[in-house]
């Protein structure tokens, strides 16, 4: 499934230092990462690592203090077109004064010279894709939250980007909706080509997903553990999670995130 | 959506909908407060009628109404009415227009803020009949004086609601729209000038009030027409019953204005009135 590997998204020597009245926050220290086009990527790592920082500078979304981020070549400066980022907060980055159909023709209408008809087909199609039909004309805050964050994968999708960069997209929502999102996801990712990025405090989520994951350590975050995950597709929310292989990769991530935290994970006798 | 919910009236704590139990139910309508102003009106009948208040200035009610309906079917009250709801149209419109306009610069660039925050601060706590005597000066004492003041009144209360609403904007949505290569005067138009429309309404409808307000004072200072002239001059010539038809129909201006603006931010809010609803589960 993943094609041959030319690094499309390439991060060097990144760190990004935050200046707070108490002093200086070194974020990120160091970060070089290179990711393959087709990948599905997770960032995993304690909460508060610069986990959000990374994804938000390879969105051209916040500036690094120093090093670089490439994509296919060029050097990521402000948000760059063929990348949309998807917010964890779907309630707040949905548009309420625009109803479904209005926020997933959000980017077309900004992005693409598309006519009003091209327009109103790539929405209707898109919104097909992630099964909203019937609801082009609700609200965003009339639907549930797996719901919401559909609309908001479908404004993301609707601009044909080549990278998706997700921000904890459902960690918001309940256990169940989330097993639906990310087959969702998991589709869309294969049938659409596309780059993911997936940031994710949830080691599970993250092995079951990718086809790499990548454990940062704690703040000042540099890469702890480089992991490709060679489970075979399609998977299955419980075959899969049942294989020796997937388990092994799962204790192999926890402990590496549970020694960062010097958490004790054992039970005493 | 209740009634309630739309009215202008803030609703504090809502009483819990119990079941009506015996004659509950009449204070739960609209029409019992309606009730209460028509037995104010009989107790006013009755004080003017048995003389408990001795003074010519205080004529029955049903005289007022009386001369109320002939001035209606005379065309006499429309004749004054129509200028000054003219006037106070144009006023407000300019400076709910000026309001948005500045208050959206003052929130989104840091130079117009700092350029204008100070003036501001300083003309706006100035009553507005206070600088009337310069503006006649300048303006004379017909309607461009009369829209320059309530425009100028009209203004502030919309600039500083805009610019709290712009500032409320939620730096997600920005993000979100930036993400999507929306910028500039294209973020502004698309998501702040939206976003802030909640707020942007509230000061609209203070400043409607205002506007009348200030429609009524001008017009009772220096004006040979309106309903603020109309008014102050029943008054001088001791034609006291068309006095008070004139300030009830302003009672009822004011009241269907309101009504009027309310019924428009209703239709243009209704996506705010549910998204902060369902916040709020």
């Amino acid at each position: 499934m993943v094609s041959a590997s030319e690094p499309f998204l390439i991060i060097r020597g990144l760190r990004k230092v935050f200046a707070a009245p108490g002093g200086t926050t070194v974020a990120l220290n160091g970060i070089d990462l290179e990711i393959a086009r087709g990948s599905f990527v997770s960032i995993i790592g304690p909460s508060g690592c610069g986990k959000s920082t990374l994804l938000q500078i390879m969105a051209g979304l916040a500036e690094p203090t120093s090093g670089a981020v490439f994509l296919d070549g060029r050097k990521v400066e402000g948000p760059p077109r063929s990348v949309i980022y998807v917010f964890q907060q779907y309630t707040r980055s949905l548009f309420p004064w625009k109803t479904v159909e209005r926020n997933v023709a959000f980017g077309l209408e900004n992005r693409e010279s598309l006519s009003r008809d091209e327009i109103a087909s790539r929405t209707r199609q898109i919104i097909a894709l992630v099964k909203l039909t019937g609801f082009e004309r609700h609200y965003p805050w009339q639907l549930s939250g797996g719901m919401q964050q559909r609309v908001a994968i479908a404004r993301a999708l609707a601009c044909r980007p080549d990278v998706l960069l997700m921000d904890e997209p459902f960690s918001a929502v309940d256990a169940l909706t989330r097993v639906g999102l990310q087959e969702l996801l998991r589709s869309l990712w294969r049938e659409l080509g596309l780059t993911v990025v997936f940031v994710t405090h949830d080691v599970d989520e993250g092995v079951y997903l990718s086809s790499r994951v990548v454990a940062l350590s704690r703040a000042p975050a540099r890469i702890a553990i480089d992991l490709p995950i060679e489970l075979v597709h399609p998977r299955d929310q419980i075959v899969t999670r049942a294989l020796p292989q997937y388990l092994e990769y799962r204790g192999r991530l926890l402990a590496q995130l549970f020694a960062d935290e010097g958490l004790v994970a054992t039970e005493a006798a | 959506m209740s009634d309630t919910a739309k009215s202008d009236m803030p609703t504090p704590v809502a009483p819990p909908a119990k079941p009506a139990v015996g004659v509950a139910w009449l204070w739960k309508t609209r029409w019992f407060g309606v009730g209460f102003i028509v037995l104010l009106l009989a107790l006013w009948e009755l004080a003017a009628a048995s003389g408990w208040v001795p003074s010519m200035s205080f004529p029955r009610m049903s005289a007022v109404l009386a001369t109320w309906w002939e001035l209606i079917v005379s065309g006499e009250l429309f004749g004054e009415l129509v200028p000054s709801i003219l006037r106070m149209f144009g006023g407000y419109f300019i400076g709910v227009a000026l309001g948005v306009v500045l208050g959206l610069l003052m929130g989104y660039f840091r130079f117009f803020y700092s350029l204008l925050e100070p003036i501001t601060e300083v003309l706006r706590p100035i009553p507005s009949p206070a600088y009337l005597p310069i503006v006649i000066l300048f303006l004379g004492i017909d309607d461009e004086m009369k829209v320059f003041m309530i425009a100028f009144a009209s203004l502030f209360p919309v600039l500083l609601n805009t610019y709290s609403g712009v500032r409320s904007v939620d730096p997600i949505q920005l993000q979100t729209a930036r993400t999507f290569g929306v910028t500039g005067w294209k973020l502004l138009w698309q998501i702040v000038l939206p976003s802030a429309a909640p707020y942007i309404f509230t000061g609209m409808r203070v400043s409607l009030a205002v506007a009348l307000i200030v429609m009524v004072i001008s017009e009772m200072v220096a004006a040979s027409s309106g309903i603020g002239y109309f008014i102050l001059s029943a008054q001088r010539g001791f034609k006291i019953r068309d006095m008070f038809a004139g300030v009830l129909t302003l009672a009822v201006v004011g009241y269907v204005l309101n009504r009027l603006f309310v019924a428009i931010e209703n239709r243009v809010l209704a996506w705010h009135y549910g998204y902060t609803q369902q916040q709020r589960n």
